[in-house]
C-alpha cells in the first residue's frame, strides 16, 4: 500500500511537474490533491474507517472470533450500571487527571518564571529541565519508578534518613498512583519550556507602562503577565488534559499490568487494554473507547469554551 | 519608548532599568534563586543517577545499600541482563526497535512533508476544511482507533509483524508532524515560489528543489521527535508483537516486570540504561532545536 502512494506520488523532477502547468491557472489544479494522496488515504484507512468501525463495534459483542452480533446499548448500560470495576476506573483517571495536570502545570509555571530571567546558563538549565519529558514515557524510567519507590529502593531509604519509615509505596493501595502522579510531575519540562517561550513575548513596555502607572509586583503580574500569558496556559491546559487521560505505559508498568494494587492504579486505558486485548472483549472495549472520546470531545470543547471568557488574545484586544 | 523607558527609569531603581525588558523581576536574593535552581537540578537529576547507579550495583547492594551509587560497582549487570531472556537477547530487541524508528521517521518525513506542503504552499478550495481536520486528528485519542486497527491488521494478517508500527506512518497518520511542517513552511518566503514558477518549476519541483530544503530544521526536527516517540513507544508495540523475537527495548524490558524479587534490579536497570542511551545522544546533540521545536509549535497552536 505505501509503494503505490511511493510511485504515484514521487517527488517529480523534470517531466513530471509540467504536464501540471497550464492547469494551474490562478491555483494549482490537481496538484494539491495528489501532494495530499498519503494522508487522505491514512485518514480514511487508518482513522475514519477505524473510528466509524469502532462505534458500530460498541453496539456488537464482537470478540474477534465469532462474528459480531449487534446487542444494541447493552455494552454502554453495562458500563454504567454492572461493572463497578469501570466506573472504578473512571474514578481513578478523574483523579489522577485532576490532580496531575494542575499540580504539573503549577511546577512548570514556577519553573518558567525562575528560569526568566538574565542570568548565565539559562539555556542549559532549560534543556536539562526539559530531559525527563523525552524520557518520561519510556519503560526505562517506568521501571526506574517502580523499584525506586518500592521497599529498599531509594525514596524509601532517603525519606528513612528523615525519619520516615517503611513505605512500599507500590505495593501501597493508597500510595501507588501518588507515585504515578509524581513521575508525571517530573516530566514539568515541556510545558516549561513553552511558558518560558511566552514569558519571553511579554512586550517589556507593558511592564514599562504598568510601571508608569503605579502598578507593584503583583500588580503587573496579575495585569501583565498573567493575560499575556493566557493563551499559552490554555494550551498547556489542553494539551496535558488530553494527554493525561490518555496515559498508560507508568500505570501497566508500575502496576505490572494488573491496575494493581487493589485496582488503584487502574487507568481507564490499562482496564480498555486489559478487556480489549486480554480478554478480547472488542466490542466492550469499543464502547469504552468511545466514552473515552466522547469525554475528552466534551472536555476540549468545554474548555474552549472557558477560554472565550478567560483567554486574551493579543491581537483581537486592539479592536 | 524612550519616553516609557525614562519614566520607568525614575519609577524604578536605575539597576532594574537596566536590565532586559519584559525580565524585570525582583526581589528575590541571588543566593535564593540559585539555591531553587539546584533543588530543580537535583530533582531532576536523582533518579537519572539512580538508575545509572542500580545498574553497576552487585546484587547484594541493591537489597542493602539505599544511597544512590554502588560501593563496589560491577559491571556484571550487562551481560546478564543482556542475555537474560532465553533464546533472545537483548541485542534483537534493540535491533528491532531501531528497525520500526527508523521507518517511522522516513515515513513520516515522506508523508507529512506532502501534506505540509500541500496545506502550507498550495490554494485549493478545500483547504480551508481539510485542514481543520488535521487539527482535530491531533486531539484524537489513539485509543478510539486501536481495537478496530488491530481487527484491519488482523484480517491482513499483520499482527505480530512490524507492518502495523510503520505502514500508517507512511500515510501521514501522525498529525502533529504535519502540523509542525505546516507552521515552518508557511514562514518561507513566497516569492521565492514566485520565482520558481517563473523559471517554469511545477509543483513538485516547487517541493522537491525550494521547499524541502528550506524546511530542514522542521524536517530534524520531526525526524528525531519520531524517532524518539518511536523508540519509546509502549503501546501499540505491546498490542502488535507477541512472538519474543519480534519485541521491540521497550517490551523485552517490560520482560522485567515479571521477574520478583530485587535481584533483577540490576540487570533490569542495566538494560534501562541502554534503551534510553539513543534518545540521550539525540539530546546531547540537538538539545536546542528539541527545545526551540516544544516552544515553536507550542506558541503557534
Amino acid at each position: 500500500m505505501a509503494a503505490t502512494t511511493l510511485t504515484q506520488v514521487s517527488p517529480g523532477t523534470g517531466t513530471a511537474g509540467r504536464p501540471w502547468r497550464h492547469r494551474r491557472a490562478g491555483g494549482a489544479g490537481m496538484a494539491p490533491y495528489v501532494f495530499l494522496v498519503p494522508w487522505f488515504l491514512g485518514l480514511a484507512v487508518f482513522t475514519v474507517g477505524p473510528l466509524l468501525y469502532s462505534l458500530y463495534l460498541s453496539f456488537t459483542d464482537d470478540n474477534l472470533l465469532q462474528s459480531p452480533t449487534w446487542v444494541g446499548l447493552a455494552n454502554y448500560r453495562k458500563m454504567f450500571t454492572d461493572d463497578p470495576r469501570y466506573l472504578h476506573s473512571v474514578k481513578i483517571t478523574l483523579i489522577y487527571v485532576l490532580i496531575s495536570v494542575p499540580l504539573k502545570l503549577v511546577i512548570a509555571f514556577l519553573v518558567a518564571l525562575l528560569l526568566n530571567r538574565p542570568r548565565r546558563g539559562i539555556g542549559l538549565y532549560r534543556s536539562l529541565f526539559y530531559l525527563p519529558s523525552l524520557l518520561g514515557a519510556s519503560v526505562a524510567v517506568a521501571l526506574v519508578w517502580r523499584s525506586m519507590f518500592s521497599q529498599s529502593g531509594s525514596v524509601d531509604g532517603a525519606l528513612g534518613l528523615v525519619g520516615v519509615h517503611g513505605q512500599d509505596w507500590i505495593n501501597n493501595p493508597t500510595w501507588a498512583l501518588g507515585t504515578i502522579i509524581v513521575l508525571a510531575c517530573w516530566q514539568f519540562g515541556a510545558p516549561m519550556v513553552i511558558f518560558l517561550a511566552g514569558l519571553k513575548q511579554v512586550p517589556g513596555e507593558l511592564y514599562d507602562a504598568a510601571s508608569a502607572d503605579g502598578a507593584g509586583r503583583w500588580a503587573r503580574w496579575w495585569h501583565v503577565t498573567l493575560p499575556m500569558l493566557s493563551p499559552i496556559i490554555f494550551f498547556n491546559v489542553l494539551l496535558e488534559t488530553v494527554n493525561a487521560f490518555q496515559a498508560f505505559t507508568p500505570a501497566f508498568i508500575v502496576s505490572g499490568g494488573t491496575g494493581g494494587p487493589a485496582d488503584s492504579t487502574l487507568f481507564y486505558t490499562l482496564y480498555l487494554y486489559q478487556e480489549g486485548f486480554s480478554s478480547f472483549r472488542f466490542g466492550y472495549a469499543s464502547a469504552m473507547a468511545w466514552v473515552l472520546l466522547a469525554t475528552v470531545a466534551i472536555v476540549t470543547a468545554l474548555m474552549f469554551w472557558a477560554s472565550r471568557a478567560v483567554v486574551f488574545y493579543a491581537d483581537e484586544g486592539e479592536h | 519608548m524612550t519616553a516609557s523607558a525614562a519614566v520607568s527609569a525614575t519609577a524604578n531603581t536605575t539597576r532594574a532599568a537596566r536590565r532586559p525588558a519584559g525580565q524585570r523581576h525582583r526581589g528575590m536574593p541571588r543566593w535564593l534563586w540559585h539555591a531553587l535552581v539546584v533543588i530543580v537540578v537535583l530533582i531532576i537529576v536523582y533518579p537519572v543517577v539512580w538508575m545509572l547507579g542500580t545498574s553497576f550495583k552487585p546484587a547484594a547492594e541493591v537489597v542493602s545499600s539505599t544511597r544512590p551509587w554502588p560501593v563496589s560497582p560491577t559491571l556484571h549487570n550487562y551481560p546478564q541482563g543482556w542475555t537474560g531472556n532465553p533464546g533472545v537477547t537483548f541485542g534483537r530487541f534493540f535491533l528491532n526497535s531501531a528497525i520500526v524508528s527508523i521507518a517511522a521517521v522516513v515515513g513520516n518525513l515522506f508523508a507529512c512533508s506532502l501534506a505540509a506542503f500541500a496545506f502550507a504552499r498550495l490554494r485549493f478550495r478545500a483547504r480551508r476544511f481539510l485542514f481543520p481536520i488535521v487539527v482535530v486528528t491531533l486531539l484524537l485519542p489513539y485509543h478510539v482507533l486501536i481495537v478496530p486497527q488491530y481487527a484491519i491488521f488482523k484480517d491482513l494478517g499483520w499482527v505480530n509483524t512490524f507492518w502495523p508500527l510503520i505502514v500508517p506512518k507512511f500515510l501521514a497518520t501522525d498529525a502533529f508532524f504535519i502540523f509542525l511542517m505546516v507552521q515552518f513552511m508557511r514562514g518561507i518566503p513566497h516569492e521565492l515560489d514566485e520565482a520558481a514558477k517563473l523559471d517554469g518549476c511545477g509543483p513538485y519541483r516547487t517541493y522537491w528543489h525550494i521547499v524541502l530544503p528550506l524546511a530542514r530544521p522542521a524536517l530534524i526536527t520531526s525526524a528525531i521527535f519520531t524517532f524518539i516517540w518511536t523508540w519509546n513507544d509502549f503501546f501499540s508495540q505491546l498490542i502488535y508483537l507477541n512472538d519474543t523475537s519480534k519485541f521491540t527495548a521497550p517490551v523485552g524490558l517490560s520482560l522485567f516486570v515479571d521477574q520478583a524479587g530485587f535481584s533483577s534490579y540490576g540487570p533490569m536497570m542495566a538494560m534501562a540504561v541502554l534503551s534510553v542511551v539513543p534518545v540521550f545522544l539525540f539530546f546531547l546533540a540537538f538539545q536546542r532545536l528539541l527545545v526551540e521545536g516544544v516552544a515553536t509549535s507550542g506558541l503557534k497552536g
